[in-house]
Order: C-alpha cells, then structure tokens, then sequence
C-alpha cells in the first residue's frame, strides 16, 4: 500500500473541503472495496478522507418513501423494518451480496462506487484502459466470462458488480449528492454509465463529491417482487446475471413492470421498451418471454460468455414469474430452479 | 499525535488512538495504513486472528468491533478510534456467562464437542463469526446458519460440524 495522508471529517463541508485540497483524494468508508485495491496498488490516494463519522448513518421517513444516509451500512439497510416491508427487493438484494462480515462493514455510498471486478482491472501487469487510461483492455479476447454482453465499447468490457444497485435500479431511487459546488440529486439510471472512451470513469459524480443518501420514492412494491441472482457459487460470489423485478398486477393484468439486470453491463441495465411490452398483458410466461428476448436482442457476446445471454434471458423469464407469482426466492434456499 | 477534525495528518506520522482490545484499554500510535489485522498480529502479538487471504475473501481474520463481525484485514486500524475490539483471545473472557468448565466461551467448548476444526487454522474466524451472527439474531434454521456463515472458508471442509456446533449453542440460548 503506498503512503497516504489521513483525515478524519467531522462535517460534510469538512469532507469536501478536504477532499478539494489533496491531489489525489479519495473518500473512505467501510473500506471493503478501496482497502482491496489499495493492497492492489489499483487506487494510490495520496489522501483518504475518512466520512465514517460524517451523521450520515441514519434512515428517515422522507416524501412517503425512506432516505437512507450514505454511511448507513449494507446490514443495517437489508435488515431495517421499514425497507423490508416497503422495499423487499432492494433487502434481498442486498443480502444476497458478499458475507455477513463485508455487509457490516459496506456502506451504501461506498457500495454504489465500488469499482469493477475484471481480472485485469486487479492486475498491475496487464493493460486496462480503467485502470490506466489509453492502455488497453486485456479483456477483450482474453479471460472474459464474467464481463459484459450489453453497452460494452471497445475500450471497456467490464461490469458494475453491485446487487444493491440493480434493485435501486428498478426501484427508481434518486442518489443525493454534495460537491464543491454545492448539493445536487442524480437519477440511478444516471449515476452510473456506460464506459463509452472513458472507462476510465464509472460514474457522473463530478470530482470531490460525496454521496449523501439514497432516496427511495413512495410507492409499493411490497408484493410482486424478486431478486434472482445466478452465480458460479451459490453463496459469496458476485453475480453472473442477475435480475431484480418489481410488478403490479391489477387482477391478472400487469399494471406496472420493472425490471434491472446486473452483471451484464457497465451499469444496472435497464430496458424501457422491454419494461414497457408487458404493460396490460398478463403475467404470462409467453409475455415474459417476448421481454426477455427484447432485452437481449442487441446483446454482443465476447469470446468466453456468450452463455450470458441465454442465461439473462432465462434469468429475466424466472425473475418475473416469481415476482408475479409472489414467490421470491429466499437466499437460503438454494434451489436451481 | 492526536487527530483534529477536518486537518490532514501528514503521510508519515503515527497517529494516537485509543482502543479497548479483549476489554483492556490500550493508548496505540499507529501508522495510517496498518489494518487492524496488522496492528493485532505484528504489534499487539495477538496472532491468534488469522490472515487467510488479506482480501475480504475467506473470513480467517473475522473479529468482533463493538459486538459486530467484520473482516480485520480490510479495516484501518486508525479508522476504529475508540472502538472495543474482540478476538479469539478474548472469548473466554467474553463468556463470564454461561461459561464452560475450562472458562471457555460456549461456542468454543462447541467447536471442540462437535469436532468442527482439523487444522484450525479458520477456527479464530469462525468462533469471532459464530457469535458475530448470533448477536445478529437472524439466522435460525440451518440452511440459514450455513448463508450466514459463508463468509468464513474452511478449507479443511469442517463445515458441516461447525453448523452441527453453532445449532448447539443457539438451542441452549433458546433453553436459558
Ligand atoms: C470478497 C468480497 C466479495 C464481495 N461480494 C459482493 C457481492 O456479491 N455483491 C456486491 O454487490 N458486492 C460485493 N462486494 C463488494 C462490497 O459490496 C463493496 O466492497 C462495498 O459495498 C463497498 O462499500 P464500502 O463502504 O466498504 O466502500 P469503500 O471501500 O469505503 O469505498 C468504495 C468506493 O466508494 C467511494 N465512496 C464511499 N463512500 C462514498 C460516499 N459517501 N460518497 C462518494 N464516494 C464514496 C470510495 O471513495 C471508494 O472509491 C464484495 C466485496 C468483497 C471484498
Ligand atoms: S474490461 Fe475494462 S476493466 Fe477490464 S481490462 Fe478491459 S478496460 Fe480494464
Ligand atoms: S484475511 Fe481477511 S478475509 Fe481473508
Ligand atoms: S479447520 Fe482447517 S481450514 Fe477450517
């Protein structure tokens, strides 16, 4: 690990404001990712501003629906009363990601910025246009079953690893944010992007700014839902594909559909058009069917994970049935189908 | 030197922090990019909490933080500042109830009825996340046990006996 500078922020402005002065700054929270890849010599911070003590760790009643502070941790999200009777499937999610102990200690901003998982991206010896820009990418044609099969570029096939952000994804929350230039909101659909000829950058936070909390919108999905994560293992280890699907059914009639992947893009990937072919149809599997195949109708396999697309479709016509049926899948039951 | 809010302290300084390990205060000066893992195994000489992997990825290094698990090697120890830190050394002194002959923890007097090491060398990890997820009070069944054990590797594969040892801790505390 290199050298760093530490400080500890009292305040909101204090992190900011310390953020701004250090060349090569860096926010720390849980540690879980950045500790990683500090030991990777991946992240160099020449300061880490730690925000562990920022009054940031609290979830409030807020508009109808729940804001939930950036230091909150993963553990205290999944298991709080109020998210798992509003927002079961952001818990599921959760829960289904990394171990009890990583939970403890992961926070909720930490967890949305946390950084890829490709292989190269860890490794200092190979070239990685995220890791250092204009390099290359070794992924392409190299080891590449876990990358992505949608909105890749040619610059970065890498995915985003998080399961909490495919639920925050088709929940809509909205990521509140506070920088030198004062506080801001951003969609979750535009926090994270698409890595473009800039893979370099994961997300639209402008330097130095800080995620206050995630805010959560007042409706109810309480019944139709499901997070279905499909994995090498079928515990501690990041997803394949995964889907997390929220549905309304008016009588056997589907009011509202949502629907997010995860490990198959840059980001939490989202299909409107998709999303938008099951509104007033029934819960079928035949119109589960037609969605998934919209979803992966542009999908661009790489050279080891074609498999990932059949599986995304299968993945997509298992999440919704369960979340029409309102049977989602417990993470202790480890049933394949 | 102590830390002040909001002002850098300069990459090569030691920094004063306080900690209450195994239930002793301790005044520690530690460099910014110790772990927690590091400052209990190669400057307390507690070596009884393990580095598996120094990755988040087996457990060997799970410690108790103010009653919660969580994996030493990814925590900075000068981010703990005024915590209470419990390890496989301390158990014992944790169990001034419901101890066992030998002043052992439950859980420990467990492992060794159920026979749920070989080698050991997960053992510190497991025992810290046994009672870790016990305070947690979620998991209930065995299938749940074993999801929220996941995060400890046994690669003695003595998985089976640690569930069959934690289920006997957690029924006694049902029974009391
Ligand atoms: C072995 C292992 C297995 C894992 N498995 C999974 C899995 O299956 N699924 C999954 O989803 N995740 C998994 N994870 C990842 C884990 O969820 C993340 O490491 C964790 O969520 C990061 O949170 P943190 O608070 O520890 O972040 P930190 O490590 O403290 O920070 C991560 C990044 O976020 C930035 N950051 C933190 N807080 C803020 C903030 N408030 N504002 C702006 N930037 C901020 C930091 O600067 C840093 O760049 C795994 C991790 C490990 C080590
Ligand atoms: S896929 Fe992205 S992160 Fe992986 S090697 Fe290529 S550029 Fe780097
Ligand atoms: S040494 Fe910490 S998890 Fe392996
Ligand atoms: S007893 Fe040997 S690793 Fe678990």
């Amino acid at each position: 690990m290199n050298r760093f500078e530490y400080v500890r922020a009292g305040t909101v402005a204090e992190a900011v404001q310390a953020f701004a002065s250090g060349a090569e700054s860096r926010f720390i929270a849980g540690g879980t990712n950045l500790v990683d890849l500090m030991k990777y010599n991946v992240e160099r911070p020449d300061r880490l501003v730690d925000i562990t003590r920022l009054p940031l760790d609290s979830i409030e009643e807020h508009e109808g629906g729940l804001r939930i502070g950036a230091l909150v941790t993963n553990a205290t999200a999944a298991y709080d009363e109020r998210v798992q009777a509003r927002y079961p499937v952001l818990s599921s999610a959760i829960l289904a990601g990394a171990t009890g102990q990583l939970r403890n200690a992961a926070t909720m901003g930490g967890n949305l910025n946390q950084r890829t998982r490709c292989y190269y991206f860890y490794d200092e010896a190979t070239p990685c246009n995220k890791r250092q820009p204009g390099s290359g990418c070794a992924a392409i044609g190299g080891v590449n079953r876990i990358h992505a099969i949608l909105g890749a570029s040619e610059h970065c096939i890498a995915t985003h690893p998080s399961d909490m952000c495919v639920a925050l994804a088709a929940l809509q929350a909205t990521i509140r944010l506070a920088g030198p230039e004062g506080e801001r909101q951003l969609a979750i659909a535009d926090y994270h992007r698409l890595p473009g000829d800039a893979p370099q950058q994961d997300t639209n936070l402008k330097p130095g700014e800080i995620v206050l909390s995630v805010d959560l919108p007042a409706e109810d999905f309480s019944r139709h839902y499901t997070y279905l994560k499909l994995r090498d293992r079928l515990s501690y280890a990041f997803a394949l594909v995964s889907v997390a699907a929220i549905l309304e059914l008016d009588a056997d009639v589907i009011r509202t559909a949502r629907f997010a992947l995860g490990g198959v893009a840059h980001k939490p990937w989202r299909d409107a058009e998709a999303e938008a072919l099951l509104q007033g149809r029934a819960p079928t599997r035949e119109v589960f069917e037609e969605a998934a195949d919209h979803v992966v109708r542009h999908a661009q396999p790489q050279s080891q994970n074609a498999f990932k697309i059949e599986l995304a479709r299968r993945a997509i016509v298992r999440g919704l049935t369960q979340a029409a049926a309102g049977t989602p899948q417990p993470l202790s039951d480890k049933r394949i189908a | 030197m102590l830390i002040e809010s909001g002002s850098p302290v300069a990459a090569d300084t030691r920094i004063g922090i306080s900690l209450t390990i195994n239930g002793e205060a301790r005044q520690l000066q530690v460099a910014p990019w110790t772990t927690l893992l590091d400052l209990l195994r190669e400057e307390l000489d507690l070596t009884g909490s393990k580095k598996g992997c120094d990755h988040g990825q087996c457990g060997a290094c799970t410690v108790l933080v103010d009653g919660v698990r969580i994996n030493s090697c990814l925590a900075l120890a000068v981010m703990k500042d005024g915590a209470a830190i419990t390890t496989v050394e301390g158990l014992a002194g944790l169990a001034n109830r419901g101890a066992g002959s030998d002043g052992l923890h439950p859980i420990q007097e467990a492992f060794i009825e159920h026979d749920a090491f070989q080698c050991g060398y997960c053992t510190p990890g497991q025992l810290c996340s046994s009672i870790g997820m016990m305070n947690e009070g979620h998991a209930h069944t065995r299938d749940e046990i074993r999801e929220a054990m996941s995060g400890n590797i046994c690669r003695c594969g003595a998985y089976t006996n640690i569930v069959d040892a934690i289920e006997d801790v957690m029924q006694g505390e049902a029974a009391r």
